[in-house]
């Protein structure tokens, strides 16, 4: 219990004495998860749509696959990102293992198929007869599709936090991938980890906090976006 | 035409991601090195004092990777890393045989020691010899925790348990926790087991651990680290520059003498003792 209560007075401190080393790591998480995040986006909002709004054969295989992308383990997609990255392999010519932009690359993978899955679901439960009236007004599909995407923003919103909160927390693919290499690829979750393994479990706790209201204020600001126009 | 511009706009989202990335494959490449090395470097802090410095006075940017010397060595067999500062003589050795490293040269030794829990089940406290030490844990059947990870660490357990004759695997008083040597020593302590570790380790981490260092001082338990610079004949991507100069300050006065106060301060004893230049037949007289 004592040590709990260490690492929350060691988390006040490190947070009201603005520790360079913490509050870079601190910006670090945010700016991978981030970016990763917005490209999650991009990709699985467009996919999403994609599915949601066309038939095809195999359709229903292809909603199997992405429904089972959202469990993708992060350990997994960190051995086969490294792989690939690796100097002398497939993706060496780029040269970044063990950078931040080969964590960008991990964590958006994690998170494309969460953001897919969500946004499949949410475009898909709006009606049917919308789209066509949509249309009928003389939109383009691209407009439709837009129009469609801002109907859906309530549960779109949700797949934002879910992808978010699955990279932010992620450690697997982090530390395999960015190698946890001091003041350049270490981050909130591999720090812990790290410091875990020191003993410091103070400093470990401490982290953790910072962490979770990290997450707590993402979460806060998208949920007031979400929550300030209520569906009619 | 429709769908042509829904391709167009994933197309481009594509390309600007590849852009990203190219971007940065552009940075000077050889002004980085990649070092694979123990987490007994990093855990014990010894790699945050002198990896600044060397960057500092060279220029290179250095990644740490800090896994088990099995998994470095590995690393540097496929050429993934340009050098090695790691604790397993016997693969070394091999790693060296088969041509894998240019120059192996000694940096640094410690010892490892056997701790246990206070109640010393087994009856080793004070015990001269570490395989029989090993050897009155295997008959009383307590519990021994082992990284099982391939580390510096596994390896040297495992020579020990063969100098003492005894078949440990698959045996319930043996388990194998997979994890570093940090988390191995949180895990003995709190199910009250037997482990071996590098002292280095074991100083940074005593205060939260309440086991009792049992044997030591015998020569088996030198810990003994070498500095390896991968080969770059066969893997030509290998930054053999930047190995060098990374190996060449290890064993330089200047470092040497850092190692020999590091820890000092805090522990009031050197976590690692500085050897560079010496042979090996004459650690620890």
């Amino acid at each position: 219990m004592d040590l709990i209560l260490d690492g929350i007075t060691k988390a006040f401190w490190l947070l009201i004495s603005f520790d360079p080393e913490v509050l870079g790591i601190t910006l670090l998480s945010l700016k991978i998860s981030g970016s990763a995040t917005l490209i999650s986006l991009f990709l699985g909002i467009s996919a999403g749509a994609l599915v949601a709004l066309t038939r095809f054969p195999g359709r229903r295989f292809v909603v199997g696959l992405i429904n089972t992308g959202m469990a993708l383990p992060p350990v997994v997609v960190g051995l086969f990102v490294t792989i690939f990255l690796w100097r002398n392999g497939p993706l060496g010519f780029l040269g970044i293992l063990y950078t931040p932009e080969a964590m960008i690359l991990a964590q958006a993978i994690i998170a494309t198929p969460i953001v897919t899955g969500i946004s499949l679901a949410a475009l898909q439960q709006l009606p049917a007869k919308l789209r066509l009236q949509i249309l009928a007004l003389g939109a383009t599909r691209a407009q439709m599709v837009w129009i469609l995407v801002k109907e859906a923003k309530l549960p779109l919103l949700a797949a934002v936090m879910a992808g978010f909160g699955g990279v932010i927390s992620e450690v697997g693919a982090s530390i395999m991938v960015g190698g946890n290499i001091k003041g350049y690829s270490r981050v909130l979750t591999t720090a812990t980890v790290m410091e875990t393994g020191k003993g410091e479990f103070d400093v470990a706790i401490a982290l953790s906090i910072l962490l979770l209201l990290l997450a707590y204020s993402i979460n806060v600001v998208l949920t007031q976006i979400q929550q300030r126009e209520r569906p009619r | 035409m429709r769908t042509i511009s829904c391709k167009l706009r994933i197309g481009s989202v594509i390309a600007a991601i590849m852009v990203l990335l190219g971007a940065s494959a552009l940075q000077a490449q050889e002004k980085t090195i990649i070092l694979a090395t123990t987490t007994s470097t990093q855990d014990s802090g010894l790699l945050d004092v002198l990896v600044p410095a060397f960057e500092k006075k060279t220029g290179y940017f250095v990644k740490t990777i800090s896994v088990g010397s099995g998994q470095a060595m590995a690393m540097g067999q496929k050429g993934e890393a340009d050098v090695l500062l790691v604790h397993s003589p016997a693969a070394e050795k091999q790693f060296m045989a088969d041509g894998l490293g240019v120059e192996r040269r000694l940096v640094m030794h410690n010892d490892f020691i056997i701790l246990g829990p206070t109640e010393d089940p087994a009856k080793i406290k004070g015990m001269k010899s570490a395989p029989e030490a090993f050897k009155k844990i295997a008959a009383a059947g307590s519990l021994f925790l082992s990284r099982g990870d391939n580390s510096g660490t596994h390896a040297k357990e495992k020579a020990v348990w063969k100098d003492a004759g005894v078949a440990y695997e698959g045996e319930k008083w043996y388990q194998q926790t997979g994890l570093g040597m940090g988390q191995t020593l949180n895990v003995a302590n709190e199910k009250k087991g037997y482990v071996l570790a590098d002292r280095g380790t074991y100083l940074a981490l005593a205060k939260n651990l309440k086991l009792d260092l049992l044997v030591e001082g015998d020569a088996v338990l030198l810990n003994i680290y070498h500095v390896i610079e991968v080969n770059p004949s066969k893997w030509p991507k290998v930054n053999f520059r930047g190995a060098k100069a990374f190996a060449d300050f290890m064993v330089s006065k200047e470092t040497q003498d850092t190692i020999k106060a590091f820890g000092v301060d805090k522990f009031g004893s050197p976590l690692f003792f500085p050897d560079a230049g010496k042979k090996v037949e004459d650690l620890g007289k």
